[in-house]
């Protein structure tokens, strides 16, 4: 019999017959079901338990399921009784199982239809490790059945893993947003409507126009929209000016430039927020020093749409700058020579040539800017004013008082139509057009410097930004030692004492602080997510690159998917779908992990993806061709030349891990709190002190994980065989943003 | 020296390769490659040669059609499950292991003992050349010696067959011709099965046994290097293989197996080659026309367009009433002048009737 086989339907009966069917309330590592009544308590009981004790008599038909893969011994893999002895298996077991888990609920049959015919049931809870073991026995027999009839050359490896990354996204993007839909249909009852979605959906605080005619606000809707293009524009023009300063002027502190891209890597979007408000908020430093020399009354003009559009460029731009830069110095310099020699000057060629082929740049950096500023939470949240947007308006609908999951739906669903929709427009005006002009072959030359009457205002509108944003940084490096910002101007350390104290005791340390508890349940978090993150975001590049399949453009859009979600929608949908059975997971760790896995997935996918890119093909096949199985080659050819793309995946998701705050806000609890809710906590109840310092040192912390990142791949290129053939190991995080 | 030759046939049965919906790589091909002989494919860029050998390497899967290499019909088994090396045109040498690791990775995959592997990559790199490399990395070796690299890795697995894609495209003409001499010597020694991608028709030439021309996803043609020269069996083949003057002619009468032949003013017999009375193409190759100051002989008058030294020989360009030909002349100490009035004859070797 097939070892592979054997080993997944071995899986499946630990699933079955051993380990607690149900969900463990003590958390998921927690072993104290072994000592409290396992087997046959029903809180803990393996399947067969629940079966028997707990009348839970819908599990029996799974042994079936379970025992039917013992058909294939014997077999050849070539029989087409093999696959269909798996499929039925797998498909069988799998469709049971889920049907099952979206019938039976929290209070017995989930629709009141089934319960009137076939009389009440016993609840079940969310699926527990031999619910998730069993599941995973049923998938890969689907997988091998697939692989068995010569998909992708009966490659079982390759099957697989598409099998399961098409499970888990299915499972942790597409179930919840399409939660959010169905919450969004539901009138307060809880019933499905289409007439009380269509009031909510075209409700007036949502799209009104009042901003226009008369004094009073406009929806959302148009609030959000009209940031997110203002912020895409300014910031993919900003990043334009300062990716040329980079590249084509001979400036000569590049370097500095490029150490400014890493600050918003490292920040979390807020706290640029938090530092406007030193500055130029009503007691702001700027503020009080305008008021006392003209004797103005301090204004208020920075809380609503002009604060957040500055914060929001302030943090977005060196995004852009990250994503142009990469394109600007991607035009191979041939290209521009020949339009030199072809007697175009300096300036035509720019804008003939270097322009256009930026498209594709300028497209991203958009598509980034807009949404990262209608995602944005934090920013709004801290200086929004009267100037309602669509995430913190969802954020209110489930924790104000209203607590409206469906109105938190609806607005979750026009602002995922937005970020959809630029994302399809997107991809539609770059359409098939090639813009590539690295060829692989050497490329001589360089880029041409920019004409002078583009170099100087350049030059200006760097030089401005630059300096504010280090008197920015300066702010809330400084804000942490100040007892009372605007008030009390004395030194002091006592943020740093509230928040980090640590006492030494005869039992070691005692984390005293304030903060420590948040801090470390981030730190923790971030560890557990960023492997993860990077592995299924390698794993899943490696299909795309290297595997042709039918789908595949599918699968590309759908593992891409969840970039264009913004990270409220995530957290909305988290909650709705995960806090009832099948999936249980509120207020736990695991959903903190699994939210960033499958937000940051994207970038670790785009990042194995350009990494991969550059690995030339014949490598693996030449490994395939000596004898090399597909999983063996990418452990053993892969995996070590994409050591960069790796690590660089791992310090982005982790850091990524430790800025979040839109989706993070809402699955955080009591037990596990995040430092950037805990900071935004702080700064509700207007403790900036302690909220700046923290951010410090948040800022600190991340700041030396990208260092020690940089370091270890600049050590390596030190000692890095000379030339990889056609490998470019361009690391940090260009890639990975763009 | 204990790498041995394993060599299998390796036969294509009406295999077809279709990428995406429609373009058509290869058509409906079929051919026999003998065991312990060297095949090359030949062909302009785009003529489905590489696909073939793909599909050889199980690189690529056929749409219809079966591939059987020695008897065993392989046309389902993935690259992975094949007893078929390669050496790719890039040498896809694993950058990150050293010279020693690269030559026994095939080993290693396929179980075999960490010693052993050790002795057959040694072996290997002896028959290269390379003994004592181990443990250089690739990125420290010239472009030649990563050649042998590749050919070594592909060697030591003893494979049914062993495949070329245009090994000798990444290396200068000196070392071309040295490279594949090399080749083919360990091909003759071992009495390996090689089947060889080049466009390259001289390279082609100088190391097959048998040659298979392939144009737009069909073989044009197949033979020994000497027949497809001599007699090739189309337009294309005559033009791709060597240079050839082509002309249209007009046949008069055939007599058992001559033909009577009229090119412009002259008259010419040929073999006929199985082509009936009427029009006709030839093919004559540069080296075939002589060329001669005597104007009173028989021939064609021609005047000399233009004149080309290259130190072997000389290549002239004469205008006559058949319109330009392209003639190669081994005289180099007294050349023709350009404008000179010449007589233009063909010799007995070198000209053939072609298919259209």
């Amino acid at each position: 019999m097939n070892r592979t086989v054997l080993l997944w339907m071995i899986i499946g009966w630990v699933g079955f017959m051993i380990l607690p069917w149900y969900v463990i309330e003590d958390g998921f590592w927690g072993l104290e079901w072994l000592l409290d009544g396992y087997p046959l308590d029903t809180d803990y009981g393996p399947a067969w338990a629940q079966i028997m004790e707990g009348g839970k008599f819908w599990l029996s038909p799974f042994p079936l399921f379970l025992l039917l893969p013992l058909a294939v011994w014997g077999r050849a893999k070539s029989d087409p009784l093999y696959s269909l002895i798996l499929l039925v298996s797998g498909t069988g077991g799998l469709g049971y199982l889920l049907l099952q888990a979206f019938t039976i609920g929290i209070a017995g049959w989930e629709f009141q239809v089934l319960e009137t015919w076939y009389g009440v049931i016993d609840r079940q809870y969310g699926v527990g490790y031999g619910g998730l073991l069993v599941s995973a026995s049923f998938l890969f027999m689907i997988t091998q059945g697939i692989a068995a009839r010569g998909v992708i050359n009966g490659d079982v490896f390759v099957v697989s893993s598409i099998g399961l990354i098409v499970a888990i996204v299915g499972m942790f993007i597409f179930f919840p947003v399409s939660r959010i839909m169905l919450s969004a249909l539901q009138n307060d009852e809880g019933l499905f409507s289409l007439l009380s979605f269509t009031t909510k959906i075209s409700h007036f605080k949502i799209w009104g126009l009042g901003c226009l005619t008369s004094n009073v606000g406009c929806g959302v809707a148009w609030n959000s929209l009209f940031l997110a293009i203002v912020v895409g524009v300014t910031t993919t023009a900003l990043g334009l000016v300062f990716a040329l300063v980079a590249t084509r002027s001979g400036f000569k502190h590049r370097k500095l430039l490029r150490a400014l891209t890493v600050l918003p890597i490292i920040t979390p979007p807020f706290v640029i927020g938090l530092s406007l408000i030193l500055l130029f908020g009503v007691s702001g430093v700027v503020t009080q020093f305008v008021a006392d020399l003209f004797g103005l009354v301090p204004g208020r003009w920075l809380y609503g749409m002009p604060g957040i559009l500055l914060a929001q460029l302030l943090a977005f731009t060196p995004i852009a700058f990250l994503v142009m830069i990469g394109v600007v110095e991607g035009i191979n310099p041939s290209v521009e020579e020949a339009a030199q020699t072809l007697r175009a000057n300096r300036w035509k060629t720019f804008t003939t040539i270097s322009l256009p082929l930026m498209r594709p740049g300028l497209a991203n950096a958009f598509l980034l800017g807009f949404i990262e500023s209608m995602a944005d939470f934090g920013n709004p949240l801290v200086l929004g004013g009267d100037y309602d947007v669509l995430s913190t308006e969802i954020f209110f609908a489930i924790v104000g008082a209203q607590n409206d999951q469906g109105q938190a739906g609806v607005l979750a669903l026009v602002l995922l139509g937005f970020t959809l929709s630029a994302f399809f427009i997107q991809r539609r005006w770059l359409g098939k057009k090639s813009y590539t002009t690295v060829t692989g072959k050497g490329d001589a030359g360089f880029h041409s410097i920019l004409p002078d009457r583009v170099k100087w205002p350049i030059y200006s509108v760097a030089a401005g930004w630059t300096v504010f944003t280090l008197v920015i940084y300066c702010m809330i490096m400084f804000g942490g030692f100040v007892e009372i910002w605007g008030l009390d101007h004395s030194l002091t350390f006592k943020h740093y004492i509230t928040a980090f104290s640590i006492e030494i005791t005869e039992d070691g340390f005692l984390w005293t602080g304030s903060a420590w508890n948040s801090f470390w349940t981030t730190i923790t978090i971030a560890t557990v997510a960023a492997p993860l993150t990077a592995g299924l975001g390698l794993l899943t590049a490696y299909i795309l690159v290297r595997q042709k399949f039918r789908g595949h453009d599918v699968f590309e859009f759908g593992t891409m998917l969840s970039f264009a979600i913004p990270g409220t929608v995530i957290g909305v949908s988290y909650i709705l779908a995960f806090n009832v059975p099948p999936i249980e997971l509120t207020g736990t760790a695991a959903i903190l992990v699994l939210c960033f896995i499958f937000r940051n997935m994207p970038v670790g996918v785009r990042a194995g993806v350009a990494a991969m890119s550059q690995l030339d093909k014949s490598l693996d096949e030449a490994s395939l061709t000596l004898g090399a199985t597909s999983f063996y080659t990418f452990r053993k050819i892969i995996l070590p030349l994409l050591r960069p793309a790796i690590l660089a995946a791992l310090v982005y998701s982790f850091v990524r891990a430790m800025t979040a705050i839109s989706a993070v806000i809402f699955l955080v609890s009591a037990e596990y709190n995040m430092a950037t809710s805990y900071i935004i906590g702080r700064v509700e109840n207007n403790d900036y002190g302690l909220a700046i310092a923290y951010c410090s040192i948040l800022i600190l912390v991340m700041l030396s994980a990208v260092l020690l990142f940089q370091f270890f791949v600049s050590d390596r290129k030190a000692t890095r065989r000379k030339t990889l053939p056609k490998t470019k190991t361009s690391t940090g995080f260009k890639e990975s943003i763009a | 020296m204990s790498i041995q030759g394993n060599a299998a046939s390796v036969r294509f049965h009406n295999v077809t390769k279709i990428y995406g919906q429609d373009i058509v790589a290869v058509d409906d091909v079929s051919f026999l490659i003998k065991a312990g002989s060297l095949v090359t494919l030949l062909g302009p860029s785009g003529c489905g040669k590489t696909t073939t050998l793909r599909m050889i390497a199980g690189l690529e899967m056929v749409n219809s059609g079966n591939i059987t290499i020695g008897d065993v019909n392989v046309t389902k088994l993935p690259a992975t499950d094949r007893d078929v090396s390669m050496v790719f045109q890039s040498y896809a040498l694993f950058p990150h292991m050293t010279v020693g690791e690269n030559v026994a990775y095939g080993l290693n995959v396929s179980g075999v003992k960490k010693s052993v592997a050790q002795d057959k990559a040694n072996d290997g790199l002896k028959l290269v050349g390379l003994e004592g490399y181990m443990d250089r990395l690739p990125s420290e070796l010239s472009g030649g010696q990563q050649q042998r690299v590749a050919v070594a890795r592909a060697l030591v697995l003893e494979p049914q067959v062993l495949l070329f894609d245009e090994p000798l495209s990444n290396l200068d003409a000196k070392l071309r011709r040295k490279v594949r001499e090399e080749i083919r010597d360990i091909q003759r020694n071992l009495g390996l099965t090689v089947v060889y991608v080049t466009h390259d028709q001289e390279e082609a030439l100088a190391v097959s046994d048998r040659i298979i021309v392939m144009k737009n996803a069909v073989i044009a043609q197949e033979g020994a290097p000497r027949d497809l020269y001599s007699c090739p069996e189309n337009l294309f083949v005559a033009d791709f293989i060597g240079d050839a003057n082509l002309l249209e002619v007009e046949i008069t009468s055939i007599d058992g197996p001559i033909a009577q032949i009229t090119v412009g003013s002259l008259n010419i017999k040929l073999d006929h080659r199985g082509m009936g009375l009427g029009g006709a193409h030839i093919a004559i190759r540069p080296a075939s026309i002589l060329i001669s100051v005597d104007m009173t002989g028989g021939g064609l008058d021609g005047t000399i367009s233009k004149a080309t030294y290259l130190g072997g020989h000389m290549e002239y360009t004469i205008l006559t009433e058949l319109g330009e030909l392209f003639v190669i002349n081994s005289d180099v100490y007294s050349p023709f002048a350009i404008n000179s009035s010449v007589k233009v004859s063909l010799s007995k070797h070198g000209v053939t009737l072609v298919n259209d």
